[in-house]
């Protein structure tokens, strides 16, 4: 059959073939070569990214909701093709509730695996243990917990409020619509709640002219409130203010119950129930509380609907979903936006590229990043109802992030 | 060979048990892993200093610590308060309220420097105190334990009360201390930067010679006549006190000794990871390093070093490989461990190991000199306290 007359044009065409298999191969190489500069696990098709959550251990309860929203909205993007033509592998670490794990797992997630970016943390304690192995290695973290603030890094996306969104708006509305003067401060004995009422005192007493009547702060865990709840009824505060955390939560309030403390006769505002919490408390022992933060799972608009159905489709038509369970979904979609703003995954020119980054898809609505890596989001107020879901009562309009916020520190 | 080297190297088995961990910590792994896994490795002998110490006070002595994480939490404190001191220094903190302070301290609207932190500007300082304080701690613990004769579960759980109270101490105190967050973002020493890979190095061999040098110093206590004496406390105490020994000061001195190898452990640690935090004081970490000198033999200062490897190895690798299941394979390997081999890995090299290895050279297993030093369990010794702890 070889003729040489039929050898050559073969050849051409081998030639040919093998040339364009070549050019392809560069120009794919080309197009790998500038959305990764920086040697992540990136490939023609696929681009590797972490998760970071305690699935073991005490906060898994509260992590796990995360982890959900996380998985849901990576599927949901895989699923509308992608980011920059490539599916999205994840690698699970479990941070097991403990601080240093976080802090080995996140190196290894960044220097072992070469994640582009990785979505995971939940109480302040994990994220300050992670964070220097993120600037060091430079990483890039999407935080979704509602948290104090003062801080800043350009490694970290906080998708969730600082302190003064979530507080300053909330003691604005009960101080107007309940003509608040006097507040109790109570909160678990860390830094968040710390800082939080620290702000929430300047506020009473600089701006809205009222005062505090009592500030106290109880260990992580701490069941016995009976003592607390006496000081209450003897002081009788317009409003209590709380941010109690974790299982503390359910003896709280069933303390109050059953000491006699109800919506009726009190006002209580929260920082720190959410659905989730409510489901361990039971919204018959809340019935009535307001809690201010920037999502409610009642919330009634479109993107909200559609994001209920998919995350009960997938986890099942008793789950809830609570504020932090749709900030941590906010963050696979806002680290898209970016990477295409950025048209690459190198962390520097992704989280250059974040400040500006719109999402009018979030189930809380609009919002927008901060030149500070926080959001500018809405606050709401949500009123307890006895099936362990929120009434919303009231909606802010955007609030910048402040997390140096002047005149409160 | 010269009887004083030879008290510390435990005779030919011993010398030859120690060449073969030197090898593999000091040459195959720094050859074999990358400076991720190196440094991970790093951590966990940081872990192998506590299961030294319990070997000498508990394997030995018979004094079982429910606490040690109080040591290491306290030499890891002292560490990191000079590094975060070194940290703070009023440029890099120039966006707080009060720079130059810690930044946990500005958050918890503190404005200067508490009396407590000044002295650890001092290298030296943090240094002894690194020793000093948790030897101080054992000293007074110890006195007011053993003097008094409390002993066995009492004492054990004297412990444990204590690493709760200093846990809670720790979270309840968060200016001073940076309360469950723990104190974070150490950087560097006398201006040395701790976080790259080679200074990871370093310390990697630092820690490494200084527990080679504790493992020493537990040999040579061991083969001295101290050593005699812990065991035969720890089997008839009665009948050494009879004697007319002061069985007291013997168990203070070992608890004091385990105390101040589990503080260097700690120490090592803060150097190494970059941060301490309180979730290495409390009592589910303290019984996690018991756990390591079981699971290496409780009986032999180079077996709880294997253990602490081991178990810290698996919990990683589990860990990385089944995010979700790790914990029941964790347990399932202690279980099997407690059940299977009571004298953990050393007991089973001693049982097995030794003589597969004898037939293997075609040689009888017994050594040919007594060796001065049992690095395992001698049978007329076997642990009271099993009966006694769970």
């Amino acid at each position: 059959m070889d003729s040489p007359t039929r050898f050559l044009p073969r050849r051409l065409a081998l030639g040919a073939a093998a040339l364009s298999l070549l050019a392809a191969s560069v120009f794919s190489q080309m197009a790998l070569a500038d959305v990764n500069t920086t040697g992540l696990a990136v490939t023609d098709t696929e681009v590797t990214v972490g998760q970071l959550h305690s699935a073991t251990g005490t906060m898994a309860i509260s992590e796990t909701g995360s982890i959900q929203a996380e998985r849901l909205a990576i599927e949901q993007i895989n699923a509308s093709g992608g980011i920059l033509g490539r599916q999205i592998k994840i690698i699970q670490e479990d941070g097991a509730s403990d601080w240093p794990t976080f802090a080995e797992k996140a190196k290894k997630l960044l220097v072992g695996d070469k994640v582009a970016a990785v979505f995971g943390c939940w109480t302040s304690a994990s994220r300050k243990a992670v964070l220097p192995v993120f600037e060091k290695e430079n990483g890039l973290l999407y935080y979704p917990t509602f948290y104090e603030g003062l801080e800043q890094s350009k490694n970290v996306i906080y998708t969730g409020q600082e302190a003064t969104q979530q507080i300053l708006a909330g003691l604005d509305w009960i101080a107007k619509e309940k003509g608040a003067k006097t507040f109790y401060l109570i909160g678990s004995d860390y830094i968040w709640p710390r800082t939080s009422m620290k702000i929430a005192r300047k506020h009473i007493e600089n701006v809205l002219g009222g005062k505090v009547v009592g500030e106290e702060y109880y260990p992580l865990g701490n069941t016995q409130f009976g003592s607390l709840i006496n000081k209450v009824k003897l002081k009788k505060p317009d409003v209590v203010f709380t941010a109690v955390v974790g299982g503390s939560n359910v003896a709280f309030y069933k303390q109050m119950k059953a000491a006699g403390v109800t919506s009726a006769k009190q006002n209580l505002l929260t920082l720190s129930v959410t659905e989730d919490e409510l489901l361990g408390i039971g919204g018959e022992n809340m019935d009535g509380f307001y809690a201010s933060m920037k999502y409610f799972q009642s919330l009634d608009n479109p993107n909200n609907k559609a994001f209920v159905e998919a995350f009960k489709a997938k986890f099942g038509k008793d789950s809830v979903i609570g504020d932090v369970t749709q900030a941590a979904y906010l963050g696979p979609w806002l680290w898209k936006a970016a990477v295409e703003k950025a048209g690459s995954f190198d962390v520097d020119k992704v989280a250059a590229a974040s400040p500006g980054i719109e999402l009018t898809t979030a189930p809380e609505g609009y919002v927008k990043v901060h030149d500070n890596h926080h959001l500018w989001s809405k606050t709401r107020i949500g009123q307890v109802q006895k099936d362990g879901q929120f009434k919303v009562v009231f909606e802010s309009g955007l609030i910048e992030p402040n997390p140096f916020p002047k005149g409160y520190q | 060979m010269n009887p004083t080297l030879d008290k510390f190297l435990g005779g030919k088995q011993g010398a030859i048990g120690l060449a073969v961990l030197a090898t593999l910590i000091l040459v195959v792994f720094p050859l074999a892993l990358d400076a991720f896994r190196l440094n991970m490795v790093g951590k966990y002998l940081t872990y192998a200093f506590v299961a030294v110490g319990l070997v000498l006070c508990w394997g030995y002595g018979g004094i079982l610590s429910l606490g040690q994480g109080v040591f290491f939490g306290l030499g890891g404190y002292c560490m990191a308060m000079f590094l975060k001191l070194e940290a703070s220094d009023p440029e890099s903190t120039k966006i707080q309220s009060t720079p130059g302070i810690p930044d946990f301290m500005d958050w918890n609207q503190i404005t200067e420097l508490p009396m407590l932190w000044q002295p650890f500007h001092s290298f030296g300082f943090t240094l002894l105190a690194v020793i000093a304080v948790p030897v101080i701690l054992a000293l007074v613990i110890g006195v007011a334990m053993f003097k008094r004769r409390v002993g066995d579960v009492y004492f054990s759980i004297v412990t444990q009360a204590i690493a709760l109270i200093l846990t809670v101490l720790i979270i309840g105190q968060q200016g001073l201390t940076g309360g469950v967050n723990g104190i974070t973002d150490l950087k560097t020493l006398m201006g040395w930067d701790i976080r790259d890979d080679s200074s990871k190095m370093i310390l990697y061999f630092i820690n490494a010679f200084l527990l080679f040098g504790c493992i020493l110093i537990g040999r040579f206590i061991l083969a001295s006549k101290l050593g005699r004496l812990l065991m035969a406390m720890r089997d008839k105490e009665e009948r050494v006190r009879f004697s007319g020994y002061d069985v007291a000061s013997f168990k203070i001195f070992v608890f004091c000794v385990a105390a101040a190898f589990s503080a260097i452990g700690g120490a090592m640690f803060a150097l190494q990871v970059g941060f301490m935090s309180p979730s290495f004081v409390g009592i589910v970490p303290s019984i996690e390093m018991v756990i390591f000198a079981a699971v290496g033999g409780r009986m032999s200062l180079l077996g709880a070093v294997y253990g602490a490897l081991l178990v810290n190895y698996g919990k990683t690798y589990f860990s990385e490989t089944f995010p979700e299941l790790w914990l029941y394979l964790m347990g399932g390997l202690f279980i099997a461990v407690v059940m299977y081999f009571p004298n953990g890995l050393a007991g089973l090299w001693e049982s097995h190991g030794r003589k597969w290895l004898g037939k293997l050279a075609r040689k009888p297993a017994a050594p040919a000199t007594p060796a001065p030093v049992a690095e395992a369990p001698v049978a007329s010794s076997q642990p009271r306290e099993l009966e006694t702890t769970p």
